[in-house]
C-alpha cells in the first residue's frame, strides 16, 4: 500500500504579509516560504501509518516551480520515501491542481491520497474534494484521527459542533485538519540523508493537463484597517464605555 | 439567474447560515431556491420556504442522506445543476465538504468564501488569512460559490414558497456513517452570537478557564469561543476555535481575554463590531486592534467585571 501526499509551498504562516500598492498582488519577494503547516500533518500521519506496517511507501507530490524542491526536500527529511515535482511557473487554480494530481495518481495507484485541509496562502479548501471527485472516489474531509482497517479507513472529522466518524472503502482521498497529529522536526542526519532520495522532475506541459484558469483576479487590497482604539484604566471605564455604545 | 443554495441544517433546524447565504444569492439573483437533503426534514423544508424571496424549496430525503455525506450530496446536486446558473452553500464543514466536490464533477472553479457581492459575477473574498482581500471574476458559464455568512445579515422571513420533492441521486457508497459527538451547549452558538467571550492561553488551567470565563458568558448571555493556544492546551473543545482555521464569527461585541491576537485569530474576527481586549501584556497585538482595551490580571478583572454588570 501506498500513500500520496500533496504537498504545497507556501509564505510561512508566521510572516505578516504585505499588499503591493498597485493592487496586482501580494509582495513576495525575500519572504521566507515554507510547506503548507496542514501539509506538514499530511506528511507526518502517511510517515505514521509507515512506521506501524499499515502502508509500504509515502510519495511525496508538490506542483510548481523548481523552489517547491526545497518543500519536497523538507517533507523526505520527514522520512517519505521519494518525491515528484510537477513543474510549472503559473500559479494553478484548485481545479487545474486536483486534474494534475490526478494524472499523477492514475500512474502511482496509491491506496490514500493525503492533502491539507486548506493553503493558508489561497483558503480555498477544495482541492482534495476535488480529486477525490475526479478519481471517483470517497472522501474524508477535516480528519482528526486515522484508522486503517483491512480495506476500509475509518476517519474522524472535526465538524461544526463537534466530530463525526465516517467509514470508507479505499481508495480514499483524506484532508488533515489541525488535531490529526503534531508534525516531528526533522534533524540534521536526516536532512542530509533526504538529499540522496530521489525527486523525480516532470514538466506540466508533459502532462497533458487542462489547466487554463477559471477565475480572473481583478485588484488584491489591503482589508480595511480597524480605527484604533482607546485605552480604559480599569473595570468600571470599560463597563461605562459598552454602555454608552449600547453594546450591553 | 436560477440559483439553488443548500440549506444548512443539523437535522432538527434549520440554521441561520441559510438566511445569512440567501442574503448574498439575493444580492447576485432572484430566482432562488433553496435544497433540503436529509432524511425526516420536512420541518426544516418549511423554514426554508418561510425565508423571504425564496422561489421554492426542494426536499430530497433518503436514508444516506440522513448524515449529510459529501458522495450522496454531491451526486443529487449535480443532478439538479442543469437548472441553475449558480449553486451556492454556506462556509460550513458540509458547505466545505460538498461543493468543492460538486464543482469538480461539473469541470467548475470554486469561489470559495466570498465577502461581498460586487456584480453578479465578481466577489471579494479573503486570503492569507484575511490579510488581503481578493476581487475575482469568474469566467465559466456556471458558478459554484461558497459565503462566509459572518460578512451577511440574514433574510427575514416573510413568505410561504412551494415546497417540491425531488428524488436523490442514488448513493455512491463511497462513505458510511459511524457516530458523531457533539458538544452539547445551552448557550449562543458561535456564529450567530450577538456577543462572544474568548480566552486563550492566559487562563493558565481548564479550571480557570471555564471557572472564570462561563459565568461572565451566561451573565453577558454571550457565546464562549477559545484561541487555538486555549484549544490545543486543551481549555476548551475544539469547535469553540476562533480563527482562520476555525470559527469566523462577526458579533456586535467581542471580548478577547489573555488571548495575545496572533495573525491566525485576527483573521476570524475582524468583522467583529467592537472588540475588547483584557490581557497584561500591554504590547500584545491584539491590545492594537481593539476598540478598548484593558492593561491588567484577567483573574482579578473577570470577577470584578462580573459585578460590574450586576
Amino acid at each position: 500500500m501506498k500513500i500520496i501526499v500533496a504537498v504545497k509551498r507556501v509564505v510561512d504562516y508566521n510572516i505578516k504579509i504585505r499588499v503591493k500598492p498597485d493592487g496586482t498582488g501580494v509582495d513576495l519577494s525575500h519572504v521566507k516560504m515554507s510547506m503548507n503547516p496542514f501539509d506538514e500533518i499530511a506528511v507526518e500521519e502517511a510517515i505514521r501509518q509507515k512506521e506501524v506496517g499499515k502502508i509500504s511507501e509515502v510519495v511525496l507530490v508538490s506542483i510548481g516551480s523548481e523552489a517547491a524542491q526545497e518543500t519536497l526536500q523538507v517533507g523526505l527529511a520527514m522520512g517519505a520515501d521519494r518525491a515528484i515535482l510537477v513543474k510549472t511557473e503559473e500559479v494553478l487554480e484548485p481545479l487545474a491542481i486536483a486534474k494534475t494530481l490526478k494524472t499523477i495518481i492514475l500512474e502511482e495507484k496509491p491506496t490514500m491520497v493525503f492533502l491539507g485541509k486548506q493553503a493558508i496562502d489561497d483558503e480555498s479548501n477544495q482541492t482534495g474534494q476535488m480529486l477525490a471527485a475526479l478519481l471517483g472516489w470517497g472522501q474524508a474531509t477535516f480528519a482528526s484521527h486515522l484508522n486503517i482497517e483491512g480495506h476500509q479507513a475509518i476517519i474522524t472529522r472535526e465538524v461544526d459542533g463537534g466530530t463525526q466518524t465516517i467509514c470508507l472503502p479505499l481508495p480514499v482521498v483524506m484532508t488533515t485538519d489541525l488535531r490529526l497529529n503534531e508534525p516531528r522536526y526533522t534533524s540534521l542526519p536526516n536532512i542530509i540523508k533526504a538529499k540522496k532520495k530521489p525527486i523525480e522532475q516532470k514538466a506540466l506541459a508533459d502532462l497533458c493537463v487542462d489547466t487554463r484558469a477559471r477565475l480572473t483576479v481583478l485588484n488584491i487590497e489591503e482589508p480595511q484597517s480597524r480605527q484604533a482604539g482607546i485605552k480604559v484604566a480599569n473595570v468600571a471605564e470599560l463597563v461605562s464605555a459598552l454602555k454608552k455604545t449600547s453594546c450591553i | 439567474m436560477a440559483i439553488l443554495l443548500l440549506a444548512e441544517h443539523n437535522n432538527h433546524s434549520l440554521s441561520e447560515e441559510t438566511a445569512k447565504a440567501l442574503t448574498a444569492a439575493h444580492l447576485i439573483g432572484s430566482d432562488v431556491d433553496i435544497l433540503v437533503c436529509g432524511m425526516k426534514v420536512q420541518s426544516i423544508a418549511e423554514n426554508s420556504a418561510k425565508l423571504a424571496g425564496v422561489r421554492q424549496v426542494l426536499i430530497a430525503e433518503a436514508d444516506y442522506l440522513a448524515h449529510q455525506l459529501a458522495e450522496p450530496m454531491a451526486a443529487t446536486i449535480v443532478e439538479l445543476a442543469n437548472n441553475y446558473d449558480v449553486i451556492m452553500a454556506a462556509s460550513t464543514s458540509i458547505g466545505k465538504s460538498v461543493m468543492p466536490r460538486v464543482a469538480a464533477f461539473l469541470d467548475l472553479m470554486q469561489i470559495s468564501d466570498i465577502i461581498a457581492v460586487v456584480t453578479p459575477d465578481t466577489f471579494k473574498r479573503p486570503i492569507y488569512a484575511g490579510n488581503a482581500i481578493e476581487t475575482v471574476r469568474a469566467n465559466d458559464y456556471q458558478k459554484i460559490i461558497t459565503v462566509r455568512t459572518a460578512s451577511f445579515a440574514p433574510t427575514p422571513q416573510g413568505n410561504s414558497a412551494p415546497i417540491k420533492t425531488i428524488t436523490p441521486a442514488p448513493n455512491p457508497n463511497l462513505s458510511s456513517f459511524v457516530k458523531e459527538e457533539t458538544n452539547i451547549s445551552d448557550r449562543p452558538n458561535l456564529t450567530s452570537a450577538r456577543v462572544i467571550v474568548a480566552g486563550g492561553r492566559g487562563f493558565g488551567s481548564q479550571e480557570k478557564f471555564m471557572e472564570l470565563l462561563i459565568p461572565l458568558a451566561n451573565k453577558l448571555g454571550a457565546a464562549v469561543g477559545a484561541s487555538r493556544a486555549a484549544v490545543d492546551a486543551g481549555y476548551a473543545p475544539n469547535d469553540w476555535q476562533i480563527g482562520q482555521t476555525g470559527k469566523i464569527v462577526a458579533p456586535k461585541l467581542y471580548i478577547a481575554i489573555g488571548i495575545s491576537g496572533a495573525i491566525q485569530h485576527l483573521a476570524g474576527i475582524m468583522d467583529a463590531q467592537t472588540i475588547v481586549a483584557i490581557n497584561k501584556d500591554e504590547e500584545a497585538p491584539i491590545m492594537h486592534i481593539a476598540d478598548y482595551a484593558l492593561v491588567g490580571d484577567l483573574h482579578h478583572i473577570i470577577p470584578e467585571l462580573e459585578k460590574a454588570l450586576l
